[in-house]
């Protein structure tokens, strides 16, 4: 590399570690406040929590504020993580019907489709998803049938646009890249590329292997085997002196981490003699998988714990919406945990709802989920699940200050949160809709509401 | 002590007799000379009976005091240590401290939470039931932007497992709708939620038909897709009067005919027509318009149009925009049917904001939470506390007493039920036992009366229903 090429590069490493680092942070001691650390402290009934340079520096009954920092008094509230939501569309939709950026239909790019390079950091739909304490993400590629969408049929013609209804019209086997995003103020809300790879599996699988379940496995495998074919002869394939591959170079290569076991893949499936296909694929393949939806997971709970994978659920799926989720209970929640498997519960179709994640949390409880699991199913365990829990997902010293004071029990509706931190960063409280209601709280009086701010 | 009555059966099925469709009108005069005009079967609608009556039957119920809970009773009070006696499937009093007289069942919730059965004024349970496949749509005729002549009661599927789950959720009435892809979708049916081998037999006695209209984004983009009209705004607004013109002349000649006939001229009937039959019997004051409206500058418009036409909007539905117009739906006594929740699906619904029913109810209006919804239909008890703590966090002094009655007695007065969502001496015992306070998310429905008869019971599988279609095929969940 030459002197300038260095150089350049030096410069361009700091410039991004610039933009990725939020501005220092005040220092900020909360104290008086009820935490539920999500960690090995679990619940401490009255302590203090000190933020630093955008760090918790500090989490305890017996600790005190440090000079110079900003107190704040909780006053017996309760203190958070803040809550990280799988299987979300934010940053990549606005407006539902209008469409999103995580469905794509490209010949050449569908493993390699990649949501990190479509985030939007102004979507008005981040700070109402803060305003429900969620501060960070999983921005997940929506496949073939699959659900992450809140898409409200009121019209019924959505039923037929995909399998399941209000889904992707993705006809890829592979829906591509997913990426951890922070929700905090700024223009790079980026935390983590590349967390996982998702791939349809039941009716959406079927469809987009030309209509059965047995031929999506089998064009997996065969994708697989591509995949190690071009790996070990990378130089032949651009010779063109290696036979044909049905997937695009692009895929190839980003299917590499895959197939080594670094990237899991995240496969949407809900049927339990899916999720067996599923597992037995994985085991095969030796490829790592995060199982997404699982209505009918409580069905195959022991073999689930036993493989060790992990599962992001709705815990509200409790109708036969289609004859993939026959099994579909409200104590699916409770019966995977029971079991030992590893859950994260997501928030209400991921985009405008994804605040009810609390809520979804809450019920879970209600069903028989015991409390503190809930919580670490809305904290440590999405951030251990995609790879994070080394800087979110429960407050502990040394990671990332993200938490929030909530009025009381955050999974009660009639709680509100007082205050988010992202990395530090004390957010606003509030948002487009926030702004909307206060224009229109007094009627009719003086000048028309389009004059105030 | 205080008692909110006593015995009492004010209140019976021929609440309704003013019913629309049902009733008879104005009867030929003369005799023999009268009955030689009447019409073939099916020509009159006014000497056709109601083809499709009701055949419900309240459930088996006994003489029941629940005693020392906590009641909200719908109409915004709320009573501590309270008692709820029930007797003859009525309300028979409910008060703080009342003995529960011998022989009565005795229920002891003390502990536990009392509301009045709750009431979905915004369902489509049975017309796009579970599981949702395209053998099952049958919620919206997109064959014309006006088919005011389709019944919703035609479409139910009584099989619709999302029924037993409304119920375990406390639902005890529902109005099921037609969808919103036409200008006019037809009518609605009100339902009690009661396991049914037909819609006849789940049809509310007596409750009046609801009209469905839609406003806005969807009729447009259905038939504006197929380059039809409608495909703009003007051009629904356009439909909707062309709709009410068609409506009065028709609904004159019927007159003319009728009076004619009375005075024993000769007259020819005009031909009976489904679609303006209904659409007359708005006009007439019978049925009831529930429309589908997002915007607040449309809901307007549709004003306008009633007042040109001469009908009444009961209720505009989904109405994400009604805190910007709260003052004048107020003023107009029209409900507004929304979810705290639900927004930006679609731009029509972008500026829907969590404190909207908390506004409407501030602004002096009709606040009703609903679900549209066969998830949040579950969980209106929910929906309404993230609308109250929404409406508290925007500095408006709401208690659970009133919030209550987003999703009981407001949503009754919306349906036109007057003989339930309230537990007031003499309305039907339609009744939910919580577990904890409805407003906290880990509350769930223990019990749940319909007509004073158990219609569910979260500890005693006896009382918990499950349609066939769940029957023998997957895991017993």
């Amino acid at each position: 590399m030459s002197k300038l090429a260095l150089h350049l590069s030096i410069s361009l490493a700091a410039l991004a570690a610039a933009i990725a680092t939020p501005v220092l942070a005040e220092t900020v001691a909360i104290t008086n406040a009820r935490i539920l650390t999500a960690g090995p402290a679990g619940e401490i009934v009255q302590g203090t929590i000190v933020l630093r340079d955008g760090k918790i520096t500090s989490v305890g009954p017996g600790v005190s504020a440090p000079a110079g920092a900003r107190i704040i008094d909780a006053m017996g509230a309760t203190v958070t993580p803040g809550f990280v939501a799988a299987n979300t569309l934010l940053g990549a939709v606005e407006v539902r019907s209008l469409g999103d950026d995580l469905t794509v239909n490209n010949p050449d790019i569908g493993a390699a489709f990649d949501v990190q390079y479509g985030l939007d950091p102004q979507s008005t739909l981040i700070p109402v998803a803060r305003l429900g304490g969620i501060t960070r993400a999983i921005v997940m590629p929506l496949s073939a049938g699959g659900g992450g969408t809140d898409f409200h049929a009121d019209d019924g013609e959505e039923l037929y646009t995909a399998g399941g209804g209000g889904g992707s019209k993705s006809t890829a086997l592979f829906a591509g890249q997913a990426a951890v995003i922070h929700l905090g103020e700024g223009a790079d809300i980026l935390v983590k590329p590349k967390v996982g790879m998702v791939v349809p599996f039941g009716d959406g699988g079927a469809n987009v292997a030309g209509g059965a379940r047995g031929a999506e496995i089998v064009a997996l495998k065969a994708a697989f085997r591509d995949v190690r074919d071009y790996m070990r002869n990378k130089a032949a394939y651009d010779r063109a002196g290696v036979r044909d591959m049905g997937l695009s170079k692009a895929d190839l290569e980003a299917l590499i981490p895959v197939v080594e076991g670094r990237m899991p893949i995240i496969a949407s499936v809900h049927k339990a003699s899916d999720i067996r296909s599923v597992l037995q694929f994985a085991r095969e393949e030796r490829v790592k998988v995060i199982l997404n939806g699982a209505e009918e997971g409580w069905m195959t709970a022991g073999e689930i714990a036993a493989a060790g994978v992990p599962v992001i659920i709705n815990p509200l799926s409790d109708r036969p919406e289609s004859f993939q989720v026959l099994g579909a209970t409200m104590e699916n929640a409770a019966r995977l945990q029971a079991a030992g498997v590893t859950l994260a519960i997501e928030g209400q179709g991921g985009a405008h709802r994804v605040r009810e994640l609390r809520y979804n949390a809450g019920n879970a409880v209600a069903n028989g989920m015991p409390y503190q699991a809930a919580l670490a199913a809305v904290t440590i365990n999405p951030a251990r699940i995609f790879g994070v829990a080394d800087k979110v997902g429960s407050l502990e010293p040394g990671k990332d200050a993200d938490l929030v004071i909530w009025t009381g029990d955050p999974f009660e509706p009639l709680s509100q949160p007082t205050a988010v931190f992202i990395r530090g960063e004390s957010q606003p409280m509030t948002s487009r809709q926030l702004e909307l209601r206060d224009r229109y709280k007094t009627l009719g009086a003086g000048y028309p509401a389009a004059y105030s701010r | 002590m205080r008692v909110f009555g006593t015995v009492a059966a004010l209140v019976v099925a021929t609440a309704f007799g003013g019913c629309a469709t049902t009733a008879p009108a104005s009867k030929p005069a003369g005799g023999d000379s009268a009955k030689a005009r009447t019409l073939p079967k099916g020509l009159d609608s006014a000497n056709n009976g109601d083809p499709f009556a009701s055949t419900y039957r309240p459930l088996p119920s006994r003489p029941t005091a629940l005693f020392g809970a906590t009641v909200f009773t719908g109409t915004g009070e709320r009573i501590d240590g309270g008692t709820v006696l029930i007797r003859d499937g009525k309300i028979e009093a409910v008060g703080a401290g009342l003995v529960p007289p011998a022989a009565y069942d005795v229920v002891d919730a003390s502990s536990k939470y009392i509301t009045p059965g709750l009431i979905d004024a915004h369902s489509h349970l049975g017309v796009y039931p579970s599981p949702s496949v395209p053998a099952h749509s049958d919620g919206n005729e997109l064959t014309d932007p006006n088919t005011a002549g389709v019944w919703a009661e035609h479409s139910v599927w009584p099989q619709d497992p999302g029924f037993n789950l409304a119920r375990a959720g406390g639902v005890t009435s529902i109005m099921v709708l037609p969808g919103s892809g036409n200008l006019i979708g037809g009518r609605s049916v009100t339902l009690r939620n009661i396991p049914a081998r037909t819609v006849q037999e789940m049809k509310y006695p007596g409750a009046p038909y609801g009209l469905k209209m839609a406003c806005g984004e969807n009729p447009k983009r259905v038939y504006g897709g197929r380059t039809r009209a409608p495909s703009t705004r003007m051009g629904n607004v356009a439909g909707y009067r062309n709709a009410w013109i068609s409506a009065a002349d028709y609904g004159r000649k019927w007159d003319d005919y009728r009076a004619k006939e009375a005075r024993g001229d000769k007259a020819d009937p005009p031909k009976r027509d489904l679609q303006l039959e209904t659409l007359v019997g708005v006009l007439k004051g019978d049925i009831l318009v529930e429309n589908h409206c997002y915007r607040a500058d449309e809901m307007v418009q549709m004003i306008g149009i009633a007042n040109e036409f001469g009908y009444k909007i009961t209720a505009f539905h989904h109405a994400s925009e009604a805190y910007k117009i709260a003052d004048i739906l107020a003023q107009n006594d029209i409900c507004t049917a929304t979810w705290a929740n639900w927004w930006g699906n679609k731009l029509e619904a972008w500026d829907g904001i969590e404190a909207n029913a908390a506004m409407i109810h501030a602004a002096g209006g009709c606040a009703i939470i609903k679900s549209d919804d066969p998830d949040v239909i579950q969980r209106l008890n929910q929906e309404a506390a993230a609308a109250l703590a929404a409406g508290r966090a925007a500095g408006l002094n709401i208690t659970e007493g009133q919030a209550m009655a987003w999703i009981t007695a407001n949503p009754a007065k919306a349906l036109g039920l007057k003989d339930t969502g309230s537990l007031t001496p003499g309305k039907r015992a339609d009744v939910v036992i919580w577990d904890k306070n409805p407003f906290s998310i880990y509350a769930r429905a223990e019990r749940v009366y319909l007509d004073g008869g158990i219609a569910y019971d979260r500890h005693d599988a006896r009382f918990q229903a499950k349609s066939d279609f769940e029957i023998g095929q997957g895991a017993n969940r």
